[in-house]
């Protein structure tokens, strides 16, 4: 994806097939994403999240969200969102690609990729398996 | 401790009231209430109040009367109604007072509430991606609560068709018709499940409760209503709650479900108890959702429960009697304190057209809120 910039620095790793960078607390191995920032990172250490999960739940975004914050298009289209269980580790938040509204059950195998949001900027999505 | 009572109740209408602004709402209230307990602001001996989004409670004493009470503010998020009526009744139950004032207000503007990362801890490219909604968590925990307990997109409707339906028989609600079935069910859908009629909207009121000893009730003569419980909780380990970019693989409990078992407990009665009940409807998902955190049924037995009608002002547990946050829209710091406004009104008799028969003697409320709050109240007469 050159030309096009992260939506934040460390969210994913920079790889050929990114994963998402988590905190592992130093004491209770507990998993958080994002990776904490300011005084709490000193309690975890950074940790690539595993590239497929399954979905835990989902919804659609139907009406363009206030900006700031949003820095979507300002010609809205709309998207889905759910929460995807990375086995063992965390669930996080994500938009969802490559599907539609009718596909999508609990438990579907789903896997990162990366997505252009706005012109120029990426984030983070999860897709369902080939 | 010293037994509390509700001695005096009033609110201003909710939704939509241009040129008042949301303090003076406030003050209206408060002379309602005075008036409903024929007491003077100059018996107030303390007062506690707030609003998320309208000013600060205190400088209501220029419009009340500079009598040198103390009047703390409150600013507690969702839970700025309940957290003022817990402060309120514990002034009371300490001894500290006889006679104190609860109060919440507010005026937001239209549409969906706008957060900002920063206010909550969280940092920017969640909300410039689009996913600090707060409208996305509710659809999020009722579409998984619906695949894993059979719930209908049919019963999400009926609580909204119940909600304005209550709304009507109700001189405070803001949605005063009735929406049918198919409207509701086909109208433009906000977040998947959730259709715009099964979200309640930002918007404008205020409530006001006088609490007095039981003592003090008693010397007045007051139609007073008993506070049994009172309990706020925040959210435990593992719990899902607004604005939560990830959530722990170890689930655990709610806010709700902490604050409805301390609450009930303190009470000394349980959910088979209860007469009538206004539960958090932020949307149709919430009610269904929190009438299980509150036990009154288990998961999945709100879909029967619905099909019967259970829940209706003449059923076996009225929900949400007067349209809940569904017809009455939600003004944060005052909608809590809605809720017991409401059950004061039940457990009178008062409550004309909306009137739950029988002779209610038990009123539950439960607000919750963002990050993860629950308040609950059990009033008894």
């Amino acid at each position: 994806m050159s030309g096009v910039l992260p939506v934040a620095e460390g969210l994913w790793t920079d790889e050929a097939q990114p994963r998402l960078i988590g905190g592992r607390h130093g004491q209770t191995g507990e998993i958080v994403f994002p990776m904490p920032e300011g005084d709490a990172a000193q309690h975890y250490d950074p940790v690539p999240l595993s590239r497929t999960g399954t979905l835990w739940s989902w919804t659609s975004q139907d009406f363009r969200p206030k900006s700031p914050p949003y820095a979507g298009p300002e010609a809205f289209v709309p998207f889905l969102l759910g929460y995807v269980e990375l086995p063992g580790q965390v669930i996080v938040e994500t938009r969802i690609e490559g599907a539609n509204l009718a596909e999508l059950t609990l438990g579907m195998p789903m896997e990162l990729v990366l997505t252009e949001f706005a012109p120029g900027r990426t984030t983070f999505a999860f897709r369902p398996c080939a | 401790m010293t037994q509390v009572q509700i001695i005096g109740a009033g609110i201003h209408p909710f939704g939509r009231t241009d040129g008042r602004s949301g303090r003076d709402q406030g003050v209206f209230a408060v002379r309602q209430a005075l008036a409903d307990a024929g007491l003077a602001w100059t018996d107030i001996e303390c007062a506690y109040g707030g609003s998320d989004s309208a000013g600060n409670a205190d400088i209501m004493v220029n419009e009340l009367g500079l009598t040198g009470l103390p009047f703390i503010n409150v600013s507690n998020g969702c839970a700025t109604g309940g957290s003022a009526l817990a402060s309120a009744r514990n002034a009371v139950a300490s001894g500290q007072c006889d006679i104190a004032l609860a109060v919440g207000f507010d005026k937001h503007p239209r549409g969906a509430f706008n957060a900002k990362p920063g206010d909550w801890g969280l940092p920017e490219w969640y909300g410039e991606t689009g996913m600090m909604l707060t409208t996305q968590f509710f659809a999020l925990k009722i579409q998984r609560y619906m695949q894993l307990h059979g719930i209908s997109r049919e019963t999400l409707g009926k609580v909204a068709e119940k909600a304005f339906r209550n709304g009507t028989l109700c001189d405070h609600a803001w949605r005063r018709s009735p929406v049918d079935l198919d409207t509701i069910l086909n109208a433009p859908m906000v977040n998947d499940p959730l259709t715009k009629y099964m979200f309640c909207s930002p918007a404008e009121g205020a409530v006001a409760l006088i609490i007095a000893s039981e003592k003090k009730a008693r010397e007045l003569g007051a139609d007073g209503v008993k506070i049994a419980s009172i309990a706020v909780r925040t959210r435990p380990p593992g719990s899902f709650e607004v604005f939560a970019p990830a959530i722990s693989v170890d689930r655990g409990g709610k806010p709700t479900e902490l604050a409805s078992q301390a609450a009930y407990e303190a009470a000394g009665i349980g959910p088979e108890d209860i007469d009538v009940a206004q539960l958090q409807d932020t949307e149709s998902g919430a009610e269904i959702m929190h009438m299980a955190e509150n036990g009154f049924c288990q998961d999945g037995e709100q879909e029967q429960w619905f099909a019967e009608g259970r829940t209706e002002l003449n059923g076996q547990l009225p929900v949400n009697t007067d349209g809940g946050c569904l017809a009455c829209g939600e003004p944060i710091g005052a909608s809590g304190l809605r809720q017991v406004y409401e059950n004061t009104v039940q457990l009178r008799g008062r409550g004309g057209a909306r009137q739950v028969p029988g002779n209610p003697k038990t009123a539950y409320s439960h607000v919750y809120g963002a990050p993860g709050l629950s308040a609950v109240a059990i009033l008894e007469r």
